[in-house]
C-alpha cells in the first residue's frame, strides 16, 4: 500500500537511506521499495511516496525514525480544496469508517510547508472539512485517530532554482512518526562526560538507525572515546562494546561520576559490554575469532578535530632511533609512545577488522571526510571484496569539507584470499584517491586561510557567487 | 572485564604464536546484574571458545559451567542459559591482570579496562 512520507526537511541525503534501513530491519524487502514524488515536486521535497507492505510495518518504520515527520494513509490530494474534495469523497469508504466510527476519538491537524498560514484561517480550513462524515468525538489531547491537512506552496523561484515543492494540499490519516522528543533528552549539552569529537545526538541515532540496532545485537565501535555512538545503539537496545588508543578516555573519563559508563547510566541504558583500550592497528584478537559483531560504528580519527594513533614511537618508524628495549624495572607504568595513524591505513584497518569481525549480512556504518570543491559531490570511497556500499549520506560541515556516512554490507566471507585481494584494492585506493589527503593535507585544506590577504580595492565586495537554494545544507 | 571480553583477547606481542587464552590474575572480582537476553545468548553461545570461558570462570570462582563442550541443543535449557550468562556477563574482573600464556607478560585491567597496548619492543 502506498502512504505518503513527510520528512523533516534537514539532512537530506540521510531521509531515505534510515528508512530503508529500518524497513528491511522491520521485515519489508528495502531493496525493492518503491518511491515516487508527488506531482512537480524536486528530489528534495520533504513529501514522498513510498510502498510499504502493511501498515503495521509502516507505524514501526516511522516511530523508530529520526527524519521522518509523519507517515500518512492519504484519503485525497489536490491543487484546490476542490480538488482536495472530489478526491477525498471518491476514496473508498471501506477504508475511512473504520476511523470515523461512532465510539472512536479523532482531531485535524493542519499544517503547512513553504507558508505560515493564520491561525484563525487554520481553524476555518479544518472546519470546511465537514464533509468527511465524522461520527466520532473531538479529542485534542489523546485521540485515537489524528488526521492531518497539509497545505504546501511553491514559494517563488529561488535564483532561477526551481521550487522544491509544488503547490499542493493532502488529506490523510498519521500512522506513526519519529519520537524527536528523544533529541533533547540525549543533546549534548547535558551530557555529563564529553569529548572534543563527541558525535551529535541526531547524527549518532542515524548511525544507529543505519547499523539496525536492536535487542540481541552486538555492536562495536573501535574509537569508542566518551561512547557517544554507542549511548544511541544502546538506546535501541543493542549490547555494545568499545575500545580506544586513549586510556585516560576510557578507564579514567573526569573522575567516578563522569566517564564512559555515567553516560550509559544518564540514561538508564544497559552499560556497554566492554570497553577496552586497544589500537585499532594491532586488535588484540583471539586467532580465529569472527563473525563476533552484528554492526561495527564510528567516526573515525581522519585529522581535522582529532589525529588518529597507532602503536610505535614516530621516531621509531622512521628510523630516527633503533629498535630498543623497555628496561625490566621500568615495563610497569612504561607509557608506550604512539605514531600518527593515516586516514587510509585507519581506513583499511577498519575494513580489514569489519571484513573479520562481522557477521554475514552484518553492516559497518562510518564516516569519511570529504573535500568539497563543487557542488557535486564526486568521490571514491573506499571499497572491499567482502562489502557493498549501500548508502552514502553527505552531511556539510563547511563549504570545504564535507563528511559522508557510508553504510556497508557485509555480503562474501573473509578469508585470506580476500585479505590480499583487500591489501591490493586499498594500495590501489591510496594511490589515486587519498594520497593527497594525507599528512596534514586535509587539516589544511579545512582550517588554511581563504585568500591571500589583498588590497586590491575591486576584489573587495565580492560576495560568494554561490547559488541561494542551499539543499543539502539544510 | 567481563569473561566475554576474556574470550576473546589474546597477547598480539609480536612473534607470540599461542596468545589465547590470556591467564587471569583476579585481585579485585565483583558482580553486575545485567538484563538475561536469551536471543544474544544463543547467539554467541556458537562463538565462544568454551574451554577458555569454563577456565576463567574458575578461576573467577564461579565453577558452576561444565568442562566439557555442551551440545548446541543445550541452550534450549534456561538452567543452562542463566549460568552462561552470568559466567559470561555478570562477573567482571575490576582490578588483575591478564598474563600472556607464552611471554609471561601483563596485560593490566585496572578499574574494569583491559590495557592492551603493546609496547615499543613488542609491536
Amino acid at each position: 500500500m502506498w502512504y505518503l512520507c513527510v520528512f523533516y526537511h534537514r539532512l537530506l541525503d540521510y531521509r531515505k537511506p534510515e528508512f530503508e534501513s529500518l524497513a528491511e530491519l522491520f521485515g519489508a524487502e528495502s531493496h525493492s521499495l518503491e518511491w515516487k514524488l508527488p506531482q512537480h515536486h524536486h528530489p528534495d521535497s520533504p513529501f514522498h511516496y513510498v510502498n510499504l507492505p502493511s501498515e503495521d510495518i509502516a507505524r514501526k518504520i516511522a516511530n523508530r525514525s529520526i527524519l521522518v515527520k509523519g507517515l500518512y494513509e492519504i484519503w485525497g490530494e489536490g491543487s484546490s480544496y476542490e480538488e482536495l474534495k472530489e478526491a477525498i469523497n471518491s476514496y473508498p469508504d471501506d477504508r475511512k469508517l473504520p476511523y470515523i466510527a461512532q465510539d472512536s476519538t479523532f482531531r485535524i491537524i493542519f499544517d503547512s510547508f513553504g507558508k505560515v498560514v493564520p491561525f484563525e484561517d487554520q481553524t476555518a480550513r479544518i472546519k470546511a472539512m465537514d464533509y468527511i462524515p465524522f461520527q466520532g468525538r473531538v479529542n485534542l489531547k489523546c485521540p485515537e485517530h489524528k488526521f492531518w491537512l497539509i497545505e504546501t506552496d511553491d514559494y517563488g523561484s529561488a535564483n532561477g532554482l526551481p521550487p522544491v515543492v509544488d503547490k499542493r494540499i493532502f488529506f490523510g490519516r498519521e500512522i506513526g512518526g519519529a519520537d524527536r522528543k528523544l533529541l533533547p533528552t540525549y543533546q549534548l549539552k547535558s551530557r555529563k562526560y564529553l569529548g572534543p569529537t563527541a558525535m551529535d545526538a541526531e547524527v549518532a541515532f542515524l548511525m544507529a538507525n543505519q547499523a539496525q540496532a536492536m535487542p540481541g545485537k552486538l555492536v562495536y565501535d573501535p574509537f569508542v572515546g566518551t561512547g557517544s555512538i554507542l549511548v544511541a545503539a544502546a538506546h535501541f537496545g543493542a549490547m555494545t562494546m568499545g575500545a580506544d588508543i586513549d586510556i585516560r578516555v576510557v578507564r579514567d573519563g573526569r573522575g567516578p561520576d563522569c566517564n564512559v559508563w555515567s553516560n550509559f547510566k544518564q540514561y538508564g541504558l544497559q552499560m556497554p559490554v566492554s570497553l577496552l583500550r586497544a589500537d585499532n592497528n594491532l586488535p588484540p584478537w583471539r586467532p580465529g575469532l569472527k563473525e563476533m559483531f552484528d554492526a561495527i560504528i564510528c567516526d573515525p580519527p581522519y585529522g581535522v578535530r582529532a589525529g588518529g594513533r597507532k602503536s610505535g614511537g614516530r621516531k621509531l618508524l622512521k628510523g630516527v632511533v633503533g629498535p630498543y628495549t623497555v628496561p625490566e624495572e621500568k615495563r610497569t607504568g612504561h607509557i608506550p609512545s604512539t605514531a600518527a595513524y593515516s586516514l587510509a591505513e585507519c581506513v583499511h584497518d577498519l575494513l580489514d577488522l569489519a571484513a573479520k569481525m562481522l557477521v554475514m549480512g552484518g553492516r559497518l556504518v562510518y564516516f569519511y571526510p570529504v573535500l568539497r570543491d563543487s557542488d557535486t559531490l564526486d568521490v571514491e570511497f573506499p571499497k572491499h571484496p567482502c562489502f557493498k556500499l549501500i548508502a552514502s549520506c553527505e552531511q556539510i560541515l563547511s563549504y570545504r569539507y564535507s563528511r559522508v556516512l557510508l553504510t556497508m554490507v557485509k555480503i562474501a566471507p573473509y578469508n585470506d584470499d580476500i585479505k590480499e585481494a583487500a591489501r591490493l584494492q586499498h594500495l590501489d585506493f591510496k594511490e589515486n584517491h587519498v594520497k593527497w589527503l594525507e599528512e596534514g593535507n586535509l587539516h589544511a585544506a579545512v582550517f588554511s586561510p581563504d585568500f591571500p590577504p589583498s588590497d586590491d580595492p575591486d576584489t573587495k565586495g565580492v560576495k560568494d557567487t554561490k547559488k541561494k537554494y542551499r539543499g543539502k545544507y539544510v | 572485564m567481563r569473561l566475554l571480553t576474556h574470550n576473546m583477547l589474546a597477547s598480539n606481542i609480536k612473534g607470540v604464536t599461542n596468545g589465547f587464552p590470556l591467564r587471569i590474575e583476579p585481585e579485585k572480582i565483583i558482580e553486575k546484574p545485567v538484563d538475561f537476553n536469551p536471543d544474544f545468548l544463543k547467539n554467541m553461545f556458537s562463538k565462544i571458545d568454551w574451554k577458555a570461558l569454563a577456565d576463567a570462570s574458575k578461576i573467577m570462582g564461579y565453577a558452576e559451567l561444565p568442562d566439557e563442550v555442551p551440545e548446541q541443543t543445550v541452550v534450549e535449557s534456561d538452567e543452562f542459559l542463566r549460568k552462561f550468562h552470568h559466567a559470561l556477563l555478570e562477573v567482571h574482573l575490576e582490578e588483575g591482570a591478564l598474563v600472556c600464556p607464552e611471554t609471561g607478560r601483563r596485560f593490566p585491567v585496572n578499574k574494569g579496562i583491559p590495557n592492551m597496548l603493546l609496547h615499543e619492543d613488542e609491536v
